[in-house]
């Protein structure tokens, strides 16, 4: 805040001279780098298909509709694999990632160099990388097919699942280990009647969360051959049948919802 | 009183015996069925394992150099696409929020701005952008419309459940003083959700990073498309050159956002 004297007059401003040519400095620098970009973009972009866009997307809609009904018959086998790629990638992952995340929590690690940084590159790399991209690459490895959905699945998970349950490991209450402690109980004792009840609830939150976004996920897996819907998906937009498509859309959006409706119900029973 | 001592034991989770035994069936008959639709082709797995070996000596030694251009030029059309999608998506999701904003909103908005973001958030970002790269053509116009269009859902459910949990007083008192609908949003909304607006915004720009990633595999430009081009002619020191990259943006970006979203607070 700030006043002024002009004129012999006392006026109020929000912010003085130099907040105010601080404020206007970042800003400007700001949208500079944001037309740059823009910049960047407009150049590489081909501006008459743009143009055309509308009339694009009134004809994509025009052949969007009406969905190719019939065509959900073929697909309960493709919807049964996305099912499974979410499910066993996430029990899979769980199984991974319970004791990666005793390994990186502060608390439990081991008394022993280098584990909680190797536990915790581990679980930032699976993170940071898509599963969309772990399947990429494990469809040129394992072949096409729902297997490498799976392990995509699984990978990227384990980092979600490691990370939410190590910070819940990290913020359990002192005082039942320190009882516990107190008996005499040996480490897998500690682990079994200090640590394990109290994160329990945060634990099955975190995986049925995960399964939920895996759902999700194993819709699209297909989009790089490693099954489910997405490979329906796929054959459908390469052959152009927009029925199909459409069709595709609307089971993923029911299969999505479902799962979503589940999770919080499931997360609502646990908590 | 009997003389053998009574061992404690852990209550089970569940209870009932009986259910507990049909959950154990279920999720075992669940496991063999899945499992066994699978279908597993060894020889193809076994195939690929040099490829696999392969990738792991490609990440001991990754390749910066000699498709650097092309690398250098993904990376910098994804931080470009990024940052305009979520400059882009901000400036769309304040209408949607304020109209997704119970306590300000009347009905009929409040409904069509929640249906926005019912759209936005329900298709995943790959989805989008397959439609979009077909109404746009090819490159990265299309990636920043895609990652635009999600940011809307998400920026917008947040700000919106903000805004419906602020500080009913301030919104009372300018209207008392007479503000206008565009004062009372001024001066008693903006106040009150732009710290936490902020820092959402930043969480989404490091999202908006990590989905730039991907949906070059379906032409929306971006490192996703140098990526899938390297996985595509085998070249495995490459991708895990730019495997590498991404996961240090990531981890940079999600530093940054978190120092600055402390700050914020």
């Amino acid at each position: 805040m700030a006043v002024f004297t002009k004129d012999g007059e006392m006026t109020w401003r929000r912010r003085d001279r130099r907040a105010a040519l601080q404020r206007w400095i970042t800003t400007f620098a700001f949208v500079a780098v944001l037309m740059l970009c823009w910049q960047v973009i407009a150049e590489r972009t081909l501006w008459d298909f743009v143009l055309d866009a509308p009339a694009q997307g009134a004809d994509l809609l025009g052949r969007m509709i009406p969905p190719d009904i019939a065509y959900v018959q073929q697909l309960w086998r493709p919807l049964w694999d996305t099912f499974n790629m979410a499910t066993l990638g996430t029990l899979i992952a769980i199984v991974l990632a319970t004791p990666l995340a005793f390994l990186a929590a502060r608390n439990t690690t081991p008394r022993f160099p280098l584990v909680r940084p190797i536990a915790l590159l581990v679980i930032v790399a699976s993170r940071s990388i898509n599963s969309l991209i772990w399947a990429l690459l494990l469809v040129l490895i394992l072949g096409p097919g729902v297997l490498a959905g799976v392990i995509a699945i699984a990978l990227r998970s384990i980092g979600f699942i490691g990370k939410l349950l190590y910070e819940a490991i990290e913020e359990i209450d002192t005082k039942s280990v320190e009882a516990i402690t107190a008996t005499g109980a040996s480490p897998g004792q500690l682990r079994a009647y200090a640590v394990v009840p109290q994160i329990m609830p945060a634990f099955a939150g975190i995986s049925v969360y995960r399964w939920d976004i895996n759902i999700r996920e194993a819709t699209v897996l297909g989009l790089v051959g490693a099954g489910g819907l997405g490979l329906e998906l796929m054959a459908s937009v390469n052959t152009l049948a927009w029925g199909r498509v459409s069709t595709l859309f609307l089971l993923i959006l029911a299969t999505v919802l479902v799962s979503e409706w589940l999770s919080a119900r499931l997360r609502a029973a646990v908590t | 009183m009997t003389d053998t001592a009574v061992r404690w034991r852990r209550p089970p989770m569940i209870a009932n015996p009986w259910w507990r035994a049909a959950l154990c069936l279920g999720v075992g008959g669940y496991l063999v069925v899945a499992v066994g639709s699978l279908e597993i082709n060894w020889q193809r797995i076994v195939a690929g394992m040099p490829r696999a070996l392969e990738f792991v000596q490609a990440m001991a030694a990754p390749d910066f150099v000699s498709r650097a251009d092309q690398i250098i030029d993904g990376v910098l059309e994804s931080l470009t696409m990024t940052l305009v999608a979520t400059v882009a998506g901000f400036l769309l999701s304040v209408p949607v929020a304020l109209g997704a904003a119970r306590n300000i909103a009347p009905a009929p908005v409040y409904l069509f701005c929640r249906a926005i973001i019912a759209v936005s958030r329900s298709f995943q970002e790959i989805i989008i952008a397959i439609l979009l790269v077909a109404m746009l053509g090819f490159g990265p116009l299309a990636g920043v419309a895609t990652l635009a269009f999600a940011s809307i859902g998400f920026i917008a459910k947040l700000a919106a459940e903000d805004i419906e949990a602020m500080d009913a007083r301030p919104l009372e008192a300018i209207r008392a003083t007479g503000g206008s609908w565009g004062q009372v949003i001024h001066w008693a909304v903006q106040p009150q959700v732009m710290p936490r607006l902020a820092g959402i915004t930043l969480y989404r720009l490091d999202i908006n990073f990590r989905e730039s990633a991907i949906i070059g595999i379906v032409g929306a430009g971006g490192i996703g498309a140098t990526l899938n081009t390297a996985f595509d002619r085998y070249e495995f020191d490459t991708a895990a050159a730019i495997l590498l990259i991404i996961i240090a943006i990531v981890l940079v970006a999600e530093y940054a956002s978190g120092m600055l979203r402390a700050r914020l607070r």
